[in-house]
């Protein structure tokens, strides 16, 4: 008798109803977040008023008209943006050329590219930050944006690396035969046919950049400051104010948040590396 | 034009000399098969033509010019790959069409030569799918109109029907022989498949661990191979090489006899054996027999009403004239 796997009823409603817990215990932060920056800063630390309480919009009211939240935002917009493309602009021909014209040591570029991400942030703040003023370009756009594509370009090139890969090299030589050049390659064969991948890198990228903290925080005083800087500035040395602190992380990952809603999909896609078949 | 010639031409892989020096030439118009089994570097030879390998060292020339150093693009040369390789987000208009878009061709241009290739090529109704929501054999046909379209000098074809079904595969061998009887461009041919070798070809170039073991017209190469490996590799069902005292008697330490050129009988004959299996082709009966000294099994070309059946003892008598002597380095003696 041929042996059928068979899937019990109660095996997927368990499944099921696990996913959903796991994804409200994701979700419970934000939830709470976005509570509290509805509330006091008296009523916000005070358990009775945990999910009823009156909800003010004075947090954000002050965040945009004391705080310039709109120029931290654009400051986040623009380092995150170009960050992300000069990423891609220098991820795409990188992982093109190790895609599909590998040496010997290309595996060991790709290790060592990684590797570079296991190492501590705090190692190099120190050179980094003589470096940046020693130069003239502490607290500016432009050295930000260095950073961010730099420390975010080794994932950069991994991702799209597995996405080449997937490409049939054979569809490249095709290409070689019919005359274009390595230029041509890319643009009328490589990036239509790795669309989706780039899409979903640029995405992560962006995520990465606007997310980052530990740097935004420390090579900007005013000028080029992001929403890191923001969250960084309201912690008050005698305590939190949740409510303001609240509002303004809230502030800061809603675009973040709804551009990754819009984008869920590509998003799954990208981290699964989905393949171009 | 396309006349190729390859002088002195290597390649390593690292420490590893897959291509040893190798000379040899093309003529314009030529329709030559590279002919050899897995692994022998014929496909590697076909991509240093193309360019798509960089020699390590030695010249390759088209036309009498020297493009070793050329990039793919620029030698003029079209080629067809065994997975097709179509550019799978263009439509087939558009994938027939870019050859000639990298080209700066006008439009008009395009559109005439897309048209005749869609034509000769029976894709005519499928010019706005994309390769995607074609057959595997449609497919092949896109890629051989892409190469078409740009007039090259020559076309290179690697494996270009291994993964088409049988039926299918006859068919295109007989479209792509007729192609080259109409165009009379050079064409140079990557095959492990013999049948696809002696059919098509004015040159086969039978290759085995990147060496030249023969260059000849198929006939040539079936009626007086070099040696033994060429001897075993064309033809087919093979030819059947026996090492032992009859070899010895025709002096030489192997012969080789086609089995379309052994009489078998169940009366009388110069050897006997035991039928082991007999395959019915409708038209032929391949009989495979044991208890040949030196060869075993060996195989034998019948009319296909004959009616041997496992177990059967047969009698066989080899045609003298046409048996081949090897000496002991496998080469031919004539």
């Amino acid at each position: 008798m041929a042996i059928v796997a068979q899937t019990s009823k109660y095996g997927k409603t368990g499944r099921t109803i696990l996913a959903w817990a796991v994804g409200l215990l994701f979700f419970f932060p934000i939830f709470w977040l976005v509570l509290t920056s509805f509330k006091t800063d008296a009523d916000a630390v005070k358990p009775e008023f945990l999910f009823f309480f009156t909800p003010t919009l004075d947090n954000y009211l002050n965040m945009t008209e004391n705080y310039d939240y709109w120029r931290f935002a654009k400051n986040s917009v623009i380092t995150s943006v170009f960050a992300t493309v000069f990423g891609l602009a220098i991820g795409i021909p990188c992982a093109y050329s190790m895609a599909f014209n590998p040496s010997r040591s290309t595996k060991d570029v790709l290790m060592w590219m990684l590797s570079t991400k296991m190492l501590p942030a705090a190692a190099v703040l120190y050179p980094m930050t003589f470096l940046t003023k020693s130069l003239g370009l502490f607290d500016t756009h432009f050295m930000v944006i260095l950073v961010l594509c730099l420390i975010n370009l080794p994932i950069v090139i991994w991702m799209l690396f597995t996405y080449f890969k997937e490409i049939p090299k054979e569809i490249i030589e095709a290409g070689q035969m019919d005359g274009v050049n390595t230029w041509g390659e890319i643009k009328e064969i490589l990036i239509p046919l790795a669309w989706g991948g780039i899409a979903s890198t640029a995405l992560l990228c962006f995520i990465f950049c606007w997310n980052e903290a530990y740097w935004t925080v420390r090579l900007t005083t005013i000028d080029a400051s992001t929403l890191s800087k923001l969250i960084e500035g309201n912690r008050a040395p005698e305590g939190l104010f949740f409510g303001r602190l609240s509002a303004v992380s809230a502030a800061a990952v809603g675009p973040i948040i709804v551009l990754g809603w819009f984008c869920q999909k590509q998003l799954v896609q990208g981290l699964t590396f989905g393949a171009v078949k | 034009m396309g006349r190729i010639v390859l002088e002195k031409v290597t390649k390593n892989f690292g420490d590893t000399q897959v291509i040893p020096p190798l000379d040899l030439t093309i003529e314009d118009g030529e329709f030559a098969v590279f002919v050899g089994p897995s692994g022998c570097g014929k496909s590697t030879l076909l991509r240093l033509i193309a360019g798509l390998e960089e020699t390590t060292s030695g010249k390759v020339l088209i036309d009498d010019q020297d493009v070793t150093e050329i990039s793919p693009s620029k030698r003029g040369l079209s080629m067809v790959f065994q997975t097709y390789a179509l550019y799978p987000h263009m439509t087939v208009r558009k994938n027939i069409a870019f050859p000639m878009r990298m080209a700066g061709m006008s439009e008009e241009e395009q559109n005439k030569r897309i048209n005749a290739a869609a034509e000769s090529l029976n894709l005519t109704d499928y010019l706005d799918r994309k390769p995607g929501q074609l057959s595997g054999g449609q497919r092949q046909r896109v890629a051989i109109g892409r190469a078409i379209v740009r007039d090259p000098s020559a076309f290179l074809f690697d494996e270009p029907l291994s993964n088409l079904d049988a039926a299918l595969r006859v068919g295109m061998r007989l479209e792509i022989t007729e192609m080259h009887e109409r165009m009379q461009t050079t064409m140079i041919y990557v095959t492990h498949d013999q049948v696809e070798a002696m059919t098509m070809a004015n040159k086969i170039v039978v290759l085995q661990a990147g060496v030249i073991e023969q260059v000849g017209s198929p006939l040539e190469l079936y009626h007086k191979p070099r040696n033994k490996f060429v001897a075993g590799f064309i033809g087919s069902p093979k030819m059947n090489l026996i090492e032992s005292d009859e070899a010895k008697k025709h002096g030489a330490t192997t012969i080789g006899i086609r089995p379309e050129h052994i009489a078998v009988s169940d009366s009388d004959g110069i050897w006997k054996g035991t039928v082991g299996v007999a395959e019915h082709l409708g038209s032929d009966t391949f009989i495979h027999i044991h208890g040949i000294d030196g060869c075993d099994p060996l195989t034998v070309r019948a009319a296909g009403d004959v009616s041997f059946k496992h177990g059967d003892t047969v009698y066989l008598t080899p045609d003298e004239t046409q048996i081949h002597k090897f000496d002991d380095m496998g080469l031919r003696i004539d």
